[in-house]
């Protein structure tokens, strides 16, 4: 089961500001997912490997070619923010 | 040094592969450009575009895997590591987790107090991250500048078993390790540009314990002496705290050059959660035998196994065999000038003296000089038959290494063939007799090193040319019969 805690400790993993509201509503949600989702626990999986991909696809390569990158302009066109052909990140290091 | 504790050390090196493109795009990997100039879509993470593997990537770190005696993995897979950092656009790194393309290797060392073997955990491909500038030190700037070409810049992990116990075996481990991927052609394996880069894990235990001690994660070395420095500074500290009856504090700490000392880096001690999960744009890697095959095809002779056949099969000193093979070009050069020339100590005492200091000089690596190995075998023969003498050779060297000529044109054009004609040097050296009557004397009342200075006077004379050998068996009969 997941606990209020979990949802706190999960939203600051993902960098998200949540009321008590939220919370509690989020803890409910998440809880009745993880339920429906064990189900497949009853299943006896011991003899079957675990899937990490569902398209049967192998070896998708390129060679190692230079192809055109973007023009500049056109990199930093949607940043919120540059400065000298960069990218500018707000402030990184909390006080 | 005490003796109480037992230092444990374990290596995570990062290695920039020199392919031409990046790793999951086409965006060139070219080093020095303008910042932002080499992103796409997919480097910058926009959204609906997806990644695509280099297939010269997943070669270079099979053969990566095959050099440092691991297992290929049979299926590989690729993770994202979550985190949030401004040099990541996606909030994300591909890498990987749970199936690496390479496991379970190891790699012998050399130091002066033996020879080591040491794990190797691991080798997993990922994408190196961007580069950032802080407005000023990190903790107090108000925004950072972000370049993303190195973003999506290929990059193999390898992860040593926590196998050395002094920072002498890490630094040899790490230079064993470098010169492998050099000889690979692989990476251009340069510490200062941070093509290659090593983090360590540090810890002390007491002498017999079995369980590790706490560990300190250590950054930011950026050349072989930090590495040994860093780890010697860190080693001491936690001696030090433990002596004390402290503890060691389990966190990240950083090389600080100028200060010559670790210093944590507070606000990164909280565990982290990467929270891996397969890459679902990207399908798994299998790889087959045939793959390892023609990869293990590409795999020259490795630093270590030319050392031991230098030593075992030329005869050279370990010393000569460690400063020819410690450089592949150098080796390679070695090698091709025996081709043409069959004393290889010979070779080795004139590509270790004359070549490698000018090589030193002029900043240039062994194939960047005027002297090509053909040309140096021809040197070395003229100096065998006589017809230069040792000492000319080096004039003549350091002639070919500026021009690029052959020796045999300079030692006609400039006449500085020997004499060996016993008639020729007849006349000098009863000049150098008729005027040098002390030492003549000395040399009469049995003092030999007086010969030595009379030779020398009919070299000064001969500008050099004279056969010694000669001249000091004509000095001999001349005054000691």
């Amino acid at each position: 089961m997941i606990d209020k805690k979990d949802v706190e400790y999960a939203a600051g993993l993902a960098q998200l500001k949540l009321d008590e509201e939220e919370k509690e509503k989020y803890t409910e949600q998440i809880g009745e997912i993880l339920n429906y989702v064990d189900k497949l626990s009853e299943l006896d999986t011991d003899d079957v490997v675990p899937t990490a991909y569902t398209v049967p696809m192998k070896n998708v390569l390129r060679e190692d070619q230079v192809k055109d990158s973007l023009p500049r302009e056109k990199s930093l066109a949607n940043a919120p923010d540059e400065k000298d052909g960069h990218f500018r990140a707000p402030k990184i290091m909390s006080d | 040094m005490t003796t109480k504790y037992e230092t444990v050390i374990g290596l995570e090196v990062h290695v920039q592969l020199n392919t031409n493109s990046k790793i999951f795009c086409g965006c060139s990997t070219e080093f020095g450009k303008e910042p932002n100039e080499n992103t796409c879509p997919v480097c910058l993470g926009l959204p609906g575009t997806l990644p695509v593997l280099n297939k010269k990537v997943v070669d270079y770190a099979i053969m990566a895997g095959l050099a440092l005696n691991c297992d290929i993995a049979e299926y590989s897979k690729f993770d994202r590591k979550n985190y949030f950092y401004p040099d990541l656009p996606k909030a994300y790194q591909i890498s990987q987790f749970d199936l690496p393309v390479a496991e379970n290797g190891e790699i012998e060392i050399e130091t002066e107090a033996g020879i080591f073997n040491i794990g190797v955990t691991r080798v997993h491909l990922e994408e190196d991250a961007g580069k950032l500038i802080h407005e000023g030190s990190i903790d107090k700037s108000k925004g950072s500048l972000v370049d993303y070409n190195r973003t999506g810049v290929p990059l193999i992990e390898i992860v040593s078993e926590p196998d050395m116990r002094t920072p002498a075996q890490a630094k040899a481990y790490l230079t064993e390790l470098k010169m492998i991927m050099e000889y690979l052609d692989i990476s251009d394996c340069n510490m200062e540009e941070g093509s290659l880069r090593c983090d360590a894990n540090v810890s002390l235990r007491p002498v017999g314990q079995e369980e590790f001690g706490i560990k300190a994660e250590l950054k930011n070395m950026n050349s072989f002496s930090a590495v040994e420095k860093g780890l010697e500074y860190e080693v001491k500290r936690q001696q030090e705290l433990l002596d004390e009856g402290k503890k060691v504090v389990q966190e990240t700490r950083t090389w600080d050059e100028s200060l010559n000392k670790t210093i944590s880096m507070r606000g990164k001690e909280e565990a982290h959660d990467y929270r891996y999960f397969p890459e679902p744009d990207l399908v798994p890697l299998e790889i087959d035998e045939a793959w390892k095959e023609e990869m293990q095809k590409e795999i020259p002779e490795l630093p270590r196994e030319k050392y031991k056949r230098f030593i075992s099969e030329l005869g050279l000193p370990e010393y000569d065999a460690g400063v020819l093979t410690g450089d592949k070009d150098l080796a390679v050069f070695f090698e091709e000038v025996l081709s043409d020339y069959d004393d290889p100590k010979n070779l080795s005492n004139w590509m270790m003296g004359e070549f490698l200091r000018l090589l030193n000089e002029n900043g240039h690596s062994p194939f960047e000089s005027g002297v090509s190995p053909i040309n140096l075998a021809k040197m070395l023969k003229l100096i065998d038959q006589d017809i230069i003498s040792g000492k000319i050779a080096k004039e003549v060297f350091e002639k070919m290494y500026n021009s690029g000529r052959d020796p045999e044109t300079i030692v006609e054009e400039e006449g500085l063939k020997q004499i060996s004609d016993q008639d020729e040097l007849e006349n000098i050296v009863d000049a150098i007799i008729e005027d040098n009557p002390d030492a003549v004397e000395d040399v009469e009342n049995g003092k030999e090193r007086a010969i030595g200075f009379l030779v020398g006077q009919v070299m000064k004379e001969t500008r050099g040319k004279a056969n010694p050998g000669l001249v000091n068996q004509m000095l001999r009969d001349k005054l000691m019969n």
